[in-house]
Parts: C-alpha cells; structure tokens; sequence
C-alpha cells in the first residue's frame, strides 16, 4: 500500500487552560483521496488541522506528512502541504499579486518560476483581472479563492481546506467544487476539507471522518457511511392543504403544515408505499424531496448518540461521586 | 531549504518590509524629517547658539550624531514592532509560519527589514542635518559599523516586543515609557562629563549612551566613554537578544497555540 499523505497517530492537544481538544486521535488519508473531517463546532477539527499545519502545537502524537515525520523533518514536509485557513489570513493591504507571489518566495520559488503559476492560479480562480488591486477591495468569496491561490503557489500533494466555502453563494460555491474537483482529479492533489455543508462533504469526498468532543467516532467511505443510514425523512408537498394527517400503514407522517407531509422511510420500505396509499386516499403530490442532505441526516444522529453517551456517562460518574 | 531557496525566502520577506514602509512613507519616512528638522532649527539654531561649545564643538555638530542615532533606533524599532504585531493581528504570519522557512530566516527578515528603515531614515536625518552644518567624520568605518549595529539591536527589540504583545497598545508602551526616556538622558543632547558624579554613574546604566557616544566619536573624534567596551556591549546585546527571539519563536512565544 503506498505511503498516506497524511497519517496520525496519537494526536493529543490539551490547551493552557486544562481543556482536551483532542484525545489521542489516530487518522490516515491516502494518496490521491478527497476527505472530509467533519464534526460539531469545537469538535476539534480545527486543532486537528492546526497541529498538521504547525499553526497548533501538539501535546503529543505522531504526525506524517507523504512519510515525512514532522518531528524530525517539518521543513521538508511542509513542502507537500498547502493550507486555506478558515479565516482570511493576509495583508488587506497588500496587492492581491504580491500576496500569491510572496508566498512562492517563502518556499524557495524564484519569481520567473513562481510568475507564470501565479498568472495560472489566478487566472483559473478568476482573479487575474484583481491582481493589482489591494486584497481588501475583494469580495468574501474572492478572498477565499485568493487564499486557495496561494495555498497552491508552491505545488502541495496535500491541500488542506478548513471550511473553504463558509459564506460563499450557491453558485461561486459550486464553481469552487468543480475547481477543487479538477486539482484532485488532474493533478492527483490529496485534499482534506473541513465543512459545514454536509451536501459538500457527500458531494465531493470519497471519505470521511466524523470527530466529536476530540474523539474520531467513525472513519470511512461516504458510501459506506450512507449505506448505514436507517432513516431518511422525505418532504411531500401536496396538491391540496389537508385538514388531519393521512395514516400510511407502517410509516410515521407528521404534517409540517397544511400542504407538506414529512414522512420517516427506513431501509427496507419504499417509497412506492407511500405514493400508493396516498393516492388511495385522493391526496395529489406534486413534489418531493429529503429533508436533510443524506450524510447530515447520519451525522446528526451519531453526534447526538455521542453526546447522549457522554451525558450517560458524566451522569453515572455524579452518581458515583 | 537549500542555501538558494533560503536566499530567496530571506530576500522575499525583507523585500516585502521594504516595500510595506516606502509604500505608506507620510508615516514612517516623513515624520522623522520634519521632527529632526524643528530639533536643528530649535535646538541647533536658536537655543544651540546661546549655549555656546559642547566638548569643544559647536553646539549643532555636537547633537546631529546624537540625533541621528535617536532617528535611527526609535525607526528601527518601531518598524519591526508594528510591522510583525500587524502579521499576528492579521494572522499573516500564518503564511511564514505554515512554509518551510526556517525561524532565523523569519527574524532575520524582519530584522533587515527594520535596519532598511532605521538607516533610510538616518540618511534622511544626515541629508537633513547639511542643511544646518558641515558634517565631517573623524572615523567614517566606525561610524557605519556602530550605525548598523545599533539598527541591527534595536530592530531585534522591536521584533522581542511585537512578540510578546497583545494588543496594539502593548507595542507603544516600551518605545514610550523606555525608549524614549533612555534615548533624551543618552547623551543626545548634553555631554555626559556636565552631570554631577553621582549622575554619571547613573547614565553609565544606560545603554543608549553607549552608543550615541561611539556614533559621536565616528563623527567629531571625542567620547564620554570607552569606544571597545562601547562596541563589545553593542555585539553581546545583539547576540543575546537574536538568541532570546530565536528561542521564542522556536517555542511558539505569542504565536502558536
């Protein structure tokens, strides 16, 4: 099996104030993979992250980068690596050019080495036109097409995004998909994203790693995680407002209001059911779709066994007390 | 990196300090040349020809060296103070921190960085200065080598104090309540040799007077005090203190979690 491109062992970071971010987390991404860690707020995605980048330092733990261990060599690993930090981290002040090209000098890129690639990023992220202007005359979602420009100014293996799409529109959110798509495919770059949009997660990685209270919970293929899911709950929209909710045998129908049904199919049952009974009883559907994105619906539910779990727990541990 | 890849981060960091204090000069070049201006014009000119011989020169050739230096030192540390508290605030010292630069290249960028100011302005304050007197060196080697020395050590500071801060106002209080004091009871515009005994001692404390004594000597041959000792506390600051702030930023000190 080829080396991953990133591989952790043991990560552990416990903050000045004595709170555990993370306990002893063990991850790999394999080459080539688009991956998703996902998790709640303070979860510990970010300092997970933080610590790959060397922005966080550790408290313990292993961390390899292509097989690099960044204890020994984190200078030569840090080549492989590109970062798009989930807050705008540049000069405002400096010109949008001067940003992506001072980046390619601090790793050791000539200028009429790094011109060229700057004129490329740029101009395949739409900001070639912006390049002489000031980095704070740019709109949110071009500030973070800068950030992923320069991340990739010095050829990363392994890009890392921490939520790249946060207040960015449907439809420049999409472009940046499909550019993302590109870098991965093409050029084989390894990319690990953060994210709140579970429909980004599921519409682009492979894998996934859902981390809570700095715990990995699970650790697999978006389709395997998918395929685990018990319940999904579908929205029916109605021809006609209804007066009383509609009884489908063998299937839980809550009205959402007077014209919308949302209704729980586990596995096994079908849809076809549904329709059926609903016809039977006149009610027309003139749409139909999920109420959450497929992967939320089973992050939601493992995040809330885990913290039911936790509470169980800090409950026996009072008792005890 | 290797040894062309470090020159080129090196010269891409101090390239873009260059370019970040020529870019806003009303603030950071023109402010020192009017200041020194009003010093030679009140202080020279008016008040300077009242009183009379300072150590056997006229009263402007004796504080132009001084002032000079008080340009250079107060310009090399706030350079370097608010350029990298402004990288912190605006977390672009992520973009160095997350490359493979090596942390002396870091210092030493900012460090180069700070001394291009200090002395861009002390060549300021000197064009400045022609206007009010001749200006002649008595030991012109002498008197780059403590210029850069000094700018060198006091943009170090600079770097120690913007590493520590916390918020903007934490970068004003040493030039403020230190530098600035250390800097008008250095020499700059007496000689130490008026001060009753006790006060002497007092001023050997200061290191500043070091130094504006050994640009004083470069230029008009004469000094309170000791030019090797001088140049020797110069050198052993500057070691200690480019140790201190490499240690700091090896540990992450103010800028990693």
């Amino acid at each position: 099996m080829a080396i991953p491109a990133l591989s952790i062992r043991g990560l552990t970071k416990v903050y000045g104030n004595g709170f555990h971010a993370l306990k002893g987390i063990d991850l790999d991404v394999q080459q080539g993979d688009f991956f998703a860690l996902l998790g709640p707020n303070g979860a510990g995605k970010s300092t997970t992250l933080g610590v790959v980048c060397s922005l966080v330092q550790k408290s313990a733990g292993q961390i390899s980068i292509f097989g690099i261990d960044t204890d020994r060599d984190f200078a030569r690993a840090k080549y492989h690596l590109g970062v798009v930090p989930q807050e705008f981290n540049f000069n405002q002040f400096e010109k949008v050019i001067d940003i992506v090209l001072a980046q390619a000098g601090y790793y050791g890129m000539s200028r009429s080495e790094a011109l060229p690639r700057a004129k490329r990023l740029l101009g395949d992220l739409g900001l070639w036109d912006k390049r002489e202007g000031s980095a704070r005359m740019l709109s949110g979602g071009m500030k973070r097409r800068l950030m992923i420009a320069r991340a990739l100014m010095h050829r990363p293996k392994l890009l890392i995004l921490d939520e790249p799409t946060a207040g960015v529109d449907i439809e420049l959110r999409r472009s940046m998909w499909e550019y993302l798509r590109r870098i991965n495919r093409e050029e084989g770059t390894t990319i690990i994203l953060t994210t709140h949009y579970l429909e980004e997660a599921e519409s682009l990685c492979r894998n996934v790693a859902i981390i809570n209270h700095g715990e990995i919970i699970r650790n697999t293929s978006v389709r395997a995680l998918l395929t685990e899911l018990d319940t999904e709950t579908f929205l029916f929209d109605l021809a006609d407002p209804l007066d009383a909710v509609p009884q489908i045998e063998g299937f839980e129908v809550q009205q959402v209001d007077n014209a919308q049904l949302a209704v729980a199919v586990h596995r096994g049952q079908r849809l076809n059911d549904i329709f059926a009974a609903l016809g039977e009883q006149g009610i027309q559907v003139v749409s139909m779709r999920n109420r959450a994105n497929r992967l939320e619906e089973m992050f939601v539910t493992m995040v809330e066994q885990g913290n039911a779990e936790l509470d169980r727990a800090a409950a026996a541990a009072e008792a005890r007390a | 990196m290797n040894p062309m890849q470090i020159a080129i981060a090196l010269w891409t960091l101090v390239h873009k300090e260059i370019k970040r204090f020529t870019r806003i000069w009303p603030q950071t070049l023109l402010p020192p040349s009017i200041t020194m201006t009003m010093y030679f014009i009140i202080f020279g000119n008016l008040i300077g020809s009242r009183i009379g011989d300072m150590d056997g020169f006229s009263y402007m050739d004796f504080i132009v060296p001084g002032l000079i230096m008080m340009a250079v030192i107060t310009n090399s540390y706030s350079n370097v103070a608010s350029s990298f508290f402004s990288n912190k605030f605006q977390r672009s010292i992520e973009e160095m921190m997350v490359s493979p630069m090596p942390n002396w290249v870091i210092l030493a960028g900012f460090v180069l960085g700070g001394m291009a100011r200090g002395l861009g302005v002390g060549l300021i304050v000197t064009i400045v200065s022609l206007f009010f007197t001749r200006i002649s060196m008595a030991h012109p080697f002498l008197t780059i080598f403590v210029v850069v020395l000094t700018s060198a050590l006091f943009s170090i500071g600079g770097f120690i104090n913007a590493l520590l801060a916390d918020k903007f106002d934490d970068i004003s209080i040493v030039p403020t309540f230190i530098l600035t004091p250390l800097t008008y009871l250095g020499g700059v515009f007496y000689s130490i040799s008026m001060l009753p005994a006790l006060w002497q001692g007092v001023s050997m404390l200061n290191p500043i007077l070091y130094m504006v004594n050994v640009f004083r000597y470069g230029f008009l041959g004469v000094s309170d005090i000791p030019v090797g000792w001088a140049l020797s506390a110069i050198v052993a600051f500057i070691i200690v203190l480019f140790g201190i702030a490499l240690w700091m930023l090896d540990h992450g000190k103010g800028i990693r979690s």
